[in-house]
């Protein structure tokens, strides 16, 4: 049991630090001690194992509660969940949230003056399969103002949440969207230092999985890490 | 060569999207545990002292063998995978006055670096609104003082902050261990 793979450190910039004081909540939530580097054993590369038992079908459509379609622009979100080393990682769960077309979220303490809007879930998921793949549609969520600053107001966006096959590779991120005026001014967008991997979390415009009279495709392909090739003492 | 994609915030409406994997009693339906129930309770604060009332707490932990359910761990057999038996994942949102409770079993000891045994814990990740990436922490048991002095990874914190990591037996049943975010007490985070 001493060589135990060890799963890459992302490279330091391409991720946010703990506190970034443009985005005023990180201020008091952010320690201040410099967390203490370990080894990972094999607590952290095991991890749940979720699996599709998990998903029913129709978990990765959130356009439709009950028998009326949810408001707005349907889109088609697709990806797939790959590690460092380009590999899939299949059998990945992936949980996404988001507000609804009028930039409201289903959650008693979102009080923002928008219309919630019945037949739309605001939540979903869904678990790759072999190739790493995965699905959802959905409804383009609006942007919506936050108090964080003057005149704030979050790009549109979709949460993310991913359970890879270990704890180490444990990742929850947003998607956003190409050409959003707004992710200049988004301090949380604006928190990773490294331009490209900022970037990387902008979806494209898929024409592949467009439905043409439909919805519009967007892709979103998601990097976990990787494991070392030569397993570390 | 590809980089990781980048973490972010989960948000104050983590609740939405995460409450389907809600798990605070990881116990619940298990007849053959081979360990007694044990209650984790705690709070999570801030750097004021203000309890987090929109933060998600997850575990992950070894069953009472010390045997992880994943075809990673040498003692897992995959046939078990098929039968009910303990998950080892908890996750529970944080109440409005910042508290969790956790309902589960005491986990045995597992292998850790260098052929070292690791005093039983178990592995904490912690997401707030205000959390930019996901903090990992690790909770130790109050009655493993020998194990845990000979610890591997609680050897390479400092001794003034070890307790940070360690439960404290309430005497009822109850094992309480608070997470403090920033400032006196702040609980150890580890880079993992």
């Amino acid at each position: 049991m001493t060589h135990l793979a060890q799963y890459r450190r992302p490279f330091w910039n391409t991720q946010p630090g703990y506190r970034f004081d443009p985005y005023g909540s990180t201020q008091l939530r952010s320690p201040n001690e410099a967390l203490i580097v370990v080894p990972q054993t094999l607590s952290e590369i095991t991890g749940p194992a979720f699996g599709a038992a998990f998903v029913r079908q129709g978990d990765n459509d959130l356009t439709r509660v009950a028998s009326a379609d949810a408001i707005g622009e349907r889109i088609i979100v697709s990806g797939r969940v790959l590690d460092e080393n380009g590999r899939p990682v299949p059998d990945a769960l992936i949980e996404i949230w988001q507000a609804n077309a009028a930039g409201r979220y289903l959650h008693k303490r979102d009080q923002h003056d928008a219309p919630l809007d019945p037949n739309f879930r605001g939540e979903g998921r869904t678990v790759t399969d072999a190739q790493g793949r995965y699905q959802f549609k959905t409804i383009k969520p609006g942007a919506y103002p936050w108090g964080n600053h003057y005149n704030g107001w979050r790009p549109q966006h979709i949460h993310f949440s991913l359970f890879g096959r270990a704890y180490a590779t444990r990742l929850v991120t947003q998607m956003y969207f190409p050409g959003d005026p707004l992710l200049e001014f988004d301090p949380i967008f604006q928190c990773i230092q490294d331009v490209k991997a900022r970037n990387r979390l902008i979806a494209t415009l898929d024409w592949e999985t467009t439905v043409p009279e439909y919805a519009l495709g967007y892709r979103f392909d998601i990097v976990l890490r990787g494991r070392n090739a030569t397993p570390l003492e | 060569m590809l980089y990781p994609t980048t973490s972010q915030t989960v948000g104050p409406y983590l609740h939405i999207g995460l409450s389907g994997l809600n798990c605070a009693d990881l116990t619940a339906g298990l007849p053959h545990l081979e360990a007694t129930a044990i209650v984790i309770e705690g709070r999570v604060t801030d750097g004021q002292g203000n309890p987090v009332p929109d933060g998600m707490v997850e575990l992950w932990q070894a069953d009472a063998r010390g045997v992880y359910r994943h075809p990673d761990d040498p003692g897992f057999a995959s046939a078990e995978s098929q039968s009910a038996s303990f998950t080892g994942f908890g996750r529970v949102p944080t109440e409005p006055d910042g508290s969790f409770r956790f309902t589960t079993i005491k986990p045995g000891p597992v292998a850790g670096p260098d052929g070292s045994q690791q005093a039983p814990h178990l592995v904490v990740s912690l997401f707030m609104r205000g959390l930019l990436k996901h903090l990992s922490t690790r909770m130790y048991f109050p009655d493993e003082t020998r194990a845990n002095e000979q610890d591997w990874i609680l050897s390479k914190v400092p001794a003034a902050r070890r307790e940070t990591l360690i439960a404290h037996d309430t005497g009822s049943g109850i094992l309480r261990w608070n997470v403090v975010l920033q400032g006196s007490g702040e609980t150890v985070f580890f880079d993992i």
